[in-house]
This record gives structure tokens, sequence and C-alpha cells, in this order.
């Protein structure tokens, strides 16, 4: 099998895996990074979204052969329990999430919308989460968890 | 990697000891385990270290077979813990959903485990603090009306130097108390003879706690089921057929021999699946599997029409009257006018954002699986038959799945990666694909409701005959679901009910029948569009009719929606407050719908409704916009009131008030499972969509709060009003009622042209 050279998180990794098996599966299975989620696997839902060159993707269609040498960042790259990223911590000052599976997509993408556009209008927030689903209707509370890692006033 | 499990008993047994430690997944879980077991092995519920152990450093761990799906119902039962021990609340640790050690309280279904396992949890807890005070008084040499509790430090009053705390009591030692247990699952009564606190000193109920399972979901340390891992495990995938009364007439082996790491294809019966090395072997080979299948045996309804036809003109199995009294048939007919109209509701998805995903290690006769079940006993019951084996030789292992609003009810995923383990001879885990989940997860069922009322010219309800008619369950309880059927096991009744509420009885009638008929649907012969219980079962329909009915009179009389509720809920304190209070915060103004007509393309409305489920009330009232040259809505704002009685997280309860309106507005506008003569066509997010970011309404709550009261659930009630308020403003806003959900615009713009 080819080996893979990858950048995740700021560190090497090299896999054994086929160039054709899409990202998400190599970062849960063969990493053990459990950040990013299996949704849909058609780039419908976001829950695999994972950063590469700071841009949000879905890691669920992006094959890891395309991926080679570009930095990928995954949710565990953000922070842990002990060291929360502002972000994380904007989500759980505002306790928005319910079952959580959607909420890797979410905290990537504003992760990446921030980064881009470090104060975000409501509506430009809405836009940037409109392809991430939540199917337990936390929304309310992720729009205010996403202005308050923007530091404005929720 | 992972590591296996040891079970408490498997540890006493190797031990010998009384007292163990053992490590679960992860350190946070780290407990002392003390148990005691029935005949059966099961966790004996009468004695008092079947509930808790507290180890020397005052760590409480608590066992539960409920379980968190999301809802933040597991922090909420460890604040009911913390109460009544009066220990910090950051001292309470929940082990739930081991079958192996946990008393089975029920599934976490229904929206009981607050008003049912809550109870039983805090009795169990309470003795705990009886028995724990009892043996301080012996240590202190003070009686024990002279001790107090603060931080799990029982201390003499008056003398703050005389003080033992619970770690130094008990810590790491069994309690070896019995205590009373009788009934089972969440009938079960635990303790009833000890005195727990009394409601007005609570301190940590009823105050709003973070939920203690954030943290780790918002970094990926969360432990969902998806993430487990075995020494040795494969990846599975099941070949599911067009339509399930089909078998595999031939497979093509060669078809997958391209594919490295393919362990296995195996068939038993009509259940087809493959094991792979690797996950993405395994999706590419069950996606490669040339299986041909033998053409399907029977048809369904091939449309809506055919299918709201089919369950009028089917004869029902079982009819079950919520209310019957008074003489309808002859109220309605001495009435000059009779109201009359009839709604439909389309089978709607759960929807769970991550599919179906099990784990299973079957060995010999013994299987231990890893599941994200609502009931892990029940998932156990529904394995041991599958496998032919004793169900005390299944162990569950519960893990949280993705949000399931009922969809984990019925472990599908379980079976199949049991039968996959079996058939390879290790672990396997196996996860759904989009595909399988949208087309196979078991649906919550089509809704015929028909409506006939006589009433006063004051708006007060002489007779009102309301009828139901929808599928049971295929798919529910102990049925077997869908590898079960494909080995050929056949279900022993027509299926659950899929309920009876929201029909109108909340509204005092002197005659007054509300019937759930369940029309059979396909028993015992399985088909693709399975059914089961799907958040708030069958009320968001209900509702939708019996409140639109109410506003059609109401609109017919020129009378104020909110005033013609008011008249007919005579006595009833809880409804009248609960709608009066979302009515206060809308700012409703009295006038009859629809609203006068403005001047502009875009129609405001607003519209109310009234809901009870399992005792906790519920009122909506939405505000809506409708584009009247393309009937397209826009749900603005809607205010919600919520009574749960006895509120114990109520940042929990608002979260999920929340997380129930925006489910409910979605369900209402954009969704419906649409289907053929052989099955389910919306197999993707793309044919089935839901509510996204930028149509996201405005929404206040109002939580009324009952310290009075027993606590009830807050799990379902929210998803049911918003639909009918939707429809009713839908109403107000362009006089077009809309007797069919969901809310489509071009729905919406047929009722507008018909009304014209």
């Amino acid at each position: 099998m080819p080996k893979i050279s990858l950048r995740v998180n700021g560190k090497a990794r090299v896999v054994d895996t086929e160039s054709d098996v899409p990202l998400l599966y190599v970062l849960r299975n063969d990493l053990e990074l459990n950040g990013p989620k299996f949704g849909c696997g058609m780039a419908q839902c976001g829950a695999c979204t994972v950063l590469m060159d700071g841009n949000a993707i879905r890691s669920c269609v992006t094959p890891v052969g395309a991926v080679q040498d570009k930095p990928i960042t995954t949710l565990e790259g953000l922070g842990t329990t002990q060291k929360l990223h502002k972000i994380q911590q904007a989500f759980v000052d505002e306790q928005a999430a319910q079952c959580g599976y959607c909420i890797n997509g979410m905290i990537m993408t504003t992760k990446a919308l921030l980064d881009k556009a470090p104060k975000p209008t409501d509506m430009e927030i809405k836009r940037a989460l409109d392809g991430n689903l939540c199917r337990c209707g936390t929304h309310i509370r992720i729009l205010r968890a996403v202005k308050r890692a923007s530091g404005q006033k929720v | 990697m992972k590591s296996l499990e040891i079970t408490r008993r498997q540890f006493l047994k190797t031990t010998g000891a009384l007292v163990v430690s053992f490590n679960l997944l992860s350190p946070a879980r780290k407990a002392v385990a003390q148990f005691a077991t029935l005949p059966s092995g099961d966790i004996d519920p009468t004695s008092l270290d079947s509930w808790l152990a507290i180890t020397p450093d005052g760590l409480v761990t608590f066992y539960t077979s409920k379980v968190e799906l999301g809802t933040g119902t597991i922090t909420a039962l460890a604040q009911i813990v913390a109460e009544e021990l009066d220990v910090p609340f950051d001292k309470i640790k929940m082990d739930s959903g081991d079958t192996s050690r946990t008393i089975e309280q029920g599934s976490t279904v229904g929206s009981r485990t607050i008003e049912r396992a809550g109870p039983q949890i805090r009795q169990a807890a309470a003795a705990a603090r009886q028995e724990l005070l009892k043996r301080a008084a012996n240590q202190l040499n003070a009686p024990i009306e002279k001790l107090t509790v603060a931080n799990g430090v029982v201390s003499v009053a008056g003398q703050g130097s005389k003080k033992i705390s619970y770690g130094q009591l008990i810590g790491g030692k069994k309690f070896n108390t019995r205590i009373t247990a009788t009934g089972t699952g969440w009938d079960m009564k635990v303790a009833p003879e000890v005195k727990a606190k009394n409601p007005k000193d609570y301190k940590v109920v009823g105050k709003a706690v973070n939920r203690t399972d954030l943290p780790a979901k918002v970094t990926g340390e969360h432990d969902y089921i998806h993430n487990v891992r075995l020494p040795g495990m494969l990846h599975g995938r099941v070949v599911r057929p067009p339509v399930i009364n089909t078998e595999p007439l031939e497979i093509d082996q060669d078809s997958v021999r391209g594919i490295p790491g393919v362990v296995m294809i195996v068939r038993e019966g009509k259940f087809v699946g493959v094991v792979a090395k690797t996950e993405w072997a395994a999706i590419k080979a069950a996606q490669a599997l040339k299986v041909t299948w033998t053409k399907p045996t029977s048809k369904v309804p091939a449309t809506p029409d055919e299918m709201y036809k089919y369950l009028r003109s089917t004869k029902p199995v079982r009819s079950q009257k919520a209310i019957d009294k008074g003489d309808v048939a002859g109220s309605l007919s001495k009435s000059k006018k009779i109201y009359q109209a009839s709604y439909r509701w389309p089978f709607q998805m759960h929807g769970m954002i991550g599919p179906s995903c099990s784990i299973a290690d079957v060995k010999g006769d013994k299987a231990t699986i890893w599941s994200g079940s609502q009931g892990p006993f029940r998932t156990r019951g529904t394995v041991a038959s599958l496998l032919k084996i004793p169900e005390q030789n299944v162990r569950v292992i519960y893990h949280e799945a993705s949000g399931s609003y009922g969809r984990m009810s019925t472990d599908d995923g379980a079976e199949d990666a049991a039968l996959l383990s079996r058939a390879v001879g290790a672990p396997v885990r196996v996860q759904w694909s989009r595909h399988d989940e949208h087309g196979w997860e078991p649906k919550g069922p089509a809704q015929l409701d028909e409506a006939k009322a006589a009433v006063e010219s004051d708006g007060r309800l002489l007779a009102w005959d309301f009828a139901d008619y929808s599928q049971p369950w295929t798919a529910s309880g102990s049925t077997p679901l869908l590898a079960s059927r494909q080995l050929g096991l056949t279900p022993k009744n027509p299926g659950g009910s899929n309920g009876t509420q929201s029909g109108g009885e909340i509204y005092s009638v002197a005659n007054q029948k509300i019937v759930a008929e369940l029309i059979n649907w396909h028993f015992p012969e399985p088909i693709p569009l399975r059914t089961s219980n799907l958040r708030a079962p069958g009320d968001v329909a209900r509702c939708f009719a019996s409140e639109g009915f109410l506003d059609e009179i109401a609109a017919d009389l020129k009378i104020d929606a909110l005033e013609i509720r008011l008249k007919n809920l005579t006595g009833n304190q809880r409804a009248i407050e609960c709608l009066q209070a979302a009515a206060e915060k809308a700012n409703w103004q009295k006038r009859p719908s629809p609203a006068p007509a403005g001047s502009g393309n875009i129609a405001q409305g607003r519209g109310i409704a009234l809901t009870q489920r399992a005792r906790t009330y519920v009122a909506a009232v939405a505000e809506v916009e409708v584009n009247n040259s393309t009937g397209e809505v826009a749900v603005k704002r809607i205010v919600c009131s919520h009574d749960c009685g006895l509120m114990i997280n109520p940042d929990g309860v608002k979260n999920q008030v929340e997380g129930n309106i925006i489910q409910g507005v979605s369900r209402a506008l954009y969704e419906e499972v649409t289907y053929d003569g052989n099955g389910v066509t919306s197999l993707d997010w793309g044919t089935y969509p839901i509510l996204r970011f930028p149509d996201v309404p405005e929404l206040e709550i109002v939580l009324i709060n009952r310290p009075e009261m027993q606590p009830l659930g807050a799990g379902e009630g929210a998803t049911i009003p918003p639909a009918a308020a939707i429809a009713n403003a839908i109403f107000d806003a362009v006089g077009a009622r809309l007797r069919e959900g969901p809310f489509t615009a071009k729905r919406v713009l047929a009722a507008m042209q018909k009304k014209v």
C-alpha cells in the first residue's frame, strides 16, 4: 500500500493507505482523531468538516491523496477539555450542543469564518453555516456561540 | 485502541474481592463498583449497592440504565443525586446504560426519564443518605436529628468539630443495605418508605447547571459509539435489498475481487453483508457487490393519495379510545350546523445526523454489543432472539450515538453487527450509509385525521368527534428488527400504538370522542416503509389537525383563536395559564382570523396552538410571512410557553424546548418522506431537506416552573404545537387553510388558489 504523508494539527504523519480513501476515514481510523464525524459521505451535512489551508472542507469526499502535505486542522487541533479554544469555550458558555454530533462541523466552519471575518454579521454567520445540518435544533445557541466567539455582544 | 471492558461480575469473580476498582473507557468514569445480583445474573434493585458506590475521596458513582441521548437528561439525573445526597454536583458520576452493571429502568423514551426514573434515583439516593446518617450517628455518637450534611460531610449541629465525610463513612466499602424495589422498568417503585428532601430545601435541583457532556463534545473527546475501537476489529457493511420482501437469488463474489482487504461476504437468509479489514474496503465492497434480488412480492401504495385512501378504507386492527363520553352522535345529529374536516400528515424521518452504528463481538453463545440504543436491555433481548442465545449471555454497553429522537428504540445496527461478527468470528463494527439510514430507518407513520364538531354560537364546543388513522409501529419494542426479519423471524403482533394524545382531549366537551385507529401495515410481511416512534409519536399530526380544526371553527364564528380555546378549557388551570403565558409574551391582540389584508406581496399572520404530552403543557404562537405570489412561508418567530412541573435544570429544559421547536418547524415546513410502489425515494438530505440556519426563526421561551409539582419530561412536548400554530398563522395571513403537511410553497399556493 502506498505511504501518504500528511500534516495534521501541525504534526507530520505518514499513513499506509490507498490514495482514493476519503480523508475522513484516515483521520478517524488511522490517526484516531474522533473530532470529524461521518454523517452522509456526500458533502451534504458538514459533520466531517476539517480545515485545509485554513478553508473548511468536507473530509468525507476529499481523497487523502489530494491533501498530501497540505496543512490539515481537525477539531483536536483547536483545544482540549483542559484548555478549550475560544470558539469551543463559547460553545460551552452558550451550552450550544445537544447530541453534539454536528458540533465538529459547526466549530470548524466557525473557525474558518472567524479567521477571515473576525466580526461577522448575523447574516454572514447564517450563510457560513448554511451547509451544516443540526437535527437537534440547537441553531439559536450555535449562532449565539459564534457571535460570542467573535467577541461581539450576544 | 480502546481495550475491552471487564464486567463487574467477571472482575469480582477473578479477584474475589468485595470491592474492586476498574478502569472504564475514560478516566472520568473511574469508579468503585459494588453490586448485588439476582439469580438471573441481573443487578438486584433491592440492594443499595446496586445503585451507587462512594469512593474514599467522596466521588459518587450512580448506576442507571437510562442513557444520554443529547437531551441533557443524565445531567439532570445527576442533579437529583447531588441534591438528595448533599454532595457537590461535580462529585457525581453517572455510569449509564451497561446491562451488566445497571438496573433495568426502562428505555429512554417517551419523555418519561425525569418523570419515572427521576423518583427512582431520588429515592435510592435518599436511602443512601439515610443509611449514611445512621452510620454517622454511631460514629459521632450523636442523635440523627442533630446531624446535618453539606458537601458530603456530616456534622453535628452546633459542634463544628464533630464531623465525618461520606468517604470516611463508606468509601470503597459496601452498604450491604436492603431497600425495597417493586415492579419493573419505569414502573419500578424504589424505596418509597424513605423520606426524600422537601423540595423547598432544594439547592441543586431547580438551578441551571452546565451539562456535563458538552466540554468533551466540543473537543472531539466525547465517547461516541462511532469512536469505539476494539483489538482485531473488522468493518462490516450490510447490502440492503431494494425492498425487504425480496431475497438474494445470486451473489457475484467476483464483483468484489479487486478490492483489497475484503474478508468475507456473508449471507444468512435474506441478509447480505460484507466484512473487510478497513472501513473503506467494506464501503467499496458493499457498493460493488453484485446481488441479484428476486422481484418484490408486493407493493406499497405508490402515492400519498393512495396511502391516505388505504388508511381510510382499511379495517383497523386496533381502536384506541382516548376519550368517549356523552352522546357524540346524538349531539351532532341534533345540531343545525356541523363542522367537518380532514387532515393529512406524511411519513417523516427521525433523520439522525450520524447514521446507525454498532459494534458486536460474538463468541460462541456469548455476545457483547456496543450500541447507542435508547434501550440497552431492549437491544439485549432482540440480539438474543436473533442469535438464539439466552438473554443473559448478551451484554450491551451503551455509548452515545447521534441524536436519535426515537430512532434508536429500534437498534437495527446491533443486529447487523451481531450477525457479521458471528459469521466472521471477530469483533465487527457496522455503520450505515446515509442512503441506508434514510431508506431503512423506521419512519414516523403517515396519518389521516378526521374531525367533526358541533358548537354553540359563542364558540363553546357541544360535540367533538376526532378520529386518527395511522399505522402501528412495525419496528418497535421487542418486535424483530430489520436483520431479524431478513432471517425469517416474524412479529407476534401488528406493532405498537402511534399514540392517542393531542386530538383535542385538552378541551372539556360534554360529548367527546377521540379515537386512534391503527391500520394494519403489512403485518407480518416486512416492507421498506417501516414505522416506529418518532418524537412525540403521532402528536404533531393530531395537534395540527385538532388545533387547526378548532381554528377553522373560530374563524367561521369570527371568534378570536385564543378566546375560543380559553372558552373550552374549563377548569384546566395549567392549560389555561400555559396558553395565556404564550399569548401574553407574543402580545396577542384579540381579533378574528384572517387578518385584514395588507397591500404588499408579503402577508403577515399569527397563529396559536396548545397541547399536552405526558402531562407537560406547551403552547406556541407562530408569526409567519407568506409570499402571496409564490406561497413561500417564512416563520419569523415562535413564542412558546412550557410547563413541565418542577424543572430540574431550567437551562436544560430551555435547550430542549428550543430544539423541539426548531425540529417542529422543520417538520412543518419541509419534511415529507417520498416513496413509490417499491419503497422510499428520499434517500439523502437533498431529497429530504430539513431546516437550515438562514431559515431559523426567532424564539421566545416562557418556562413555567411549578416547584409544588413533580418534575415531568421536556424531551418531546414542544415539538408538537409549532406545525399547528404555523398552519393557523398561514390562514391568518392569507385566509387559506392548510389541511396537509408539510407547508411547502406549492401546497400553500394551491390552498390559496382553492380559496379563490
